[in-house]
């Protein structure tokens, strides 16, 4: 069973509708029985980062997230929250990967929407992408290079398009808004 | 590099898909989630799709029908039509939709731009101007171009932008349907006052429209609905042609 975080994030749907396309069973929950017990764990992520951890905190699933020894897979907000700190709602994160979270300057228009490619890619997430393949990105903030970045992107300044430290990964794109590219990073996610 | 889009749009009444002419006579193009896979295949960018008579009593029809469509494709996708409260915002965006787009309720009411923004997040939040070149000036029309209003075109999308929308949807009433080309002049200076992407809609006929629109505005997107609804262009084809004249695409 794949366990879909529950919590004040929108379009929690579209990921257990492309695990669902892969013939992947899943559930989303805010449970704590239920997310340890996972085989592996799901950070859906359209939102606000301060609400968000609002929200983790209230149900005390903070604790919970980084106790987990499953695989993990922080989507958009969901890598966000697990950086250190964000700049949206000035509120400290999960600090599971060592990374402050900024709004892009506005040297170009924001949010950085669209497809876009990503380089420098490291990692079994990446297993069968070719460097030309694009992903869909939307988001005004983001976490900048660090020892944990395995793929980059580069608009208006270069920075995470993922991330992995341990069992805990994470993405900036929406594998399940991104075709047969985005399909295929989400497979090798679950096949982890 | 970030990718220019191509979007067809996908007018819905009563469950199908149809085309109007100069926001007139209407023609029958198909079933909607069947045509929105073939544009997943076809490798488009992001689909919108507008229930253009959508009244209180179907406004379930349109939730059961986004249902659908996002248990079966994976893009992005925008829903507009009939929305007025943040109540139906919420109802398209947990059926599944990525973004919604609203038009004559924001005009109505600014403040639903802001109460979207603050709820959902500006990322979800298509403002449509449907424009018309009036006396000199580029006014905004509302109620599906039957309505028009006071409010400049440019001054709005400013407006629109500061208040909370996350990308603009911008519709020349005067060149869709006509096949002659995007209107360039009015794209390029909204694309070129706000900060947020702007999508160009109205007037594609040819594979060279959109180099043009691509080339000589800022706009991030082009929309177009008849020519990928009938086949006259083929979007692989229309990419390939892009992507040779320099223009930065997905293909």
């Amino acid at each position: 069973m794949i366990a879909i975080l529950k919590y004040s994030a929108g379009n929690v749907e579209s990921v257990s509708n492309a695990l669902t396309r892969l013939g992947y069973e899943s559930k989303i929950t805010d449970d704590p029985g239920e997310l340890m017990a996972a085989d592996k764990v799901i950070i859906p992520g359209v939102g606000e980062a301060g609400s968000a951890m609002k929200y983790l905190r209230d149900k005390k699933l903070d604790g919970v997230i980084v106790a987990l020894k499953q695989p993990v897979l922080g989507i958009c907000l969901g890598l966000q929250l697990l950086c250190s700190y964000s700049d949206e709602g000035a509120v400290k994160c999960l600090d599971v990967f060592d990374a402050h979270v900024k709004k892009f300057p506005p040297f170009d228009k924001v949010p950085h929407m669209g497809w876009n490619s990503f380089t420098a890619l490291k990692g079994a997430l990446f297993r069968g992408i070719k460097a030309d393949d694009d992903v869909y990105y939307v988001h005004s903030y983001y976490a900048g290079i660090t020892d944990f970045t395995t793929a980059i992107c580069d608009y208006v300044l270069p920075f995470s398009a993922a991330m992995h430290k341990g069992n805990f990964y994470g993405v900036q794109f929406h594998p399940e808004k991104s075709a047969d590219a985005g399909n295929l990073i989400l497979k090798n996610f679950l096949e982890l | 590099m970030l990718k220019k889009r191509i979007i067809p749009c996908l007018d819905i009444m009563e469950g199908r898909t149809v085309k109007g002419v100069n926001f007139g006579d209407l023609r029958d193009a198909g079933d909607p989630v069947e045509l929105a896979e073939k544009y997943v295949e076809q490798r488009a960018d992001e689909l919108v799709f507008l229930d253009i008579t959508s009244t209180i009593e179907q406004h379930g029809l349109l939730t059961g029908l986004v249902r659908k469509i996002a248990a079966r494709i994976n893009l992005p996708f925008t829903v507009g039509g009939g929305i007025s409260t943040l109540g139906d915002v919420g109802d398209l965006l947990n059926a599944g939709a990525d973004k919604v787009t609203i038009n004559s309720s924001a005009v109505r009411n600014p403040g639903l731009i802001t109460d979207i923004a603050g709820h959902f997040g500006s990322q979800c939040l298509v403002l449509a101007i449907d424009a018309k070149f009036v006396n000199n000036e580029w006014l905004v029309f509302i109620d599906g171009g039957r309505t028009a209003t006071e409010l400049k075109a440019v001054g709005w999308a400013e407006r629109a932008e500061k208040s909370g929308a996350g990308e603009i949807l911008l519709t020349s009433m005067d060149a869709d349907g006509t096949r002659s080309g995007f209107s360039l002049a009015i794209t390029r200076e909204i694309a070129a006052r706000v900060n947020i992407p702007v999508i160009a809609s109205g007037g594609a006929g040819t594979m060279e429209h959109f180099r043009e629109v691509f080339s000589r505005t800022g706009c991030s997107g082009a929309l177009a609905a008849g020519i990928f609804h009938y086949g006259e262009i083929a979007i692989p084809e229309l990419k390939r042609y892009l992507k040779l004249k320099g223009i930065n695409v997905r293909v």
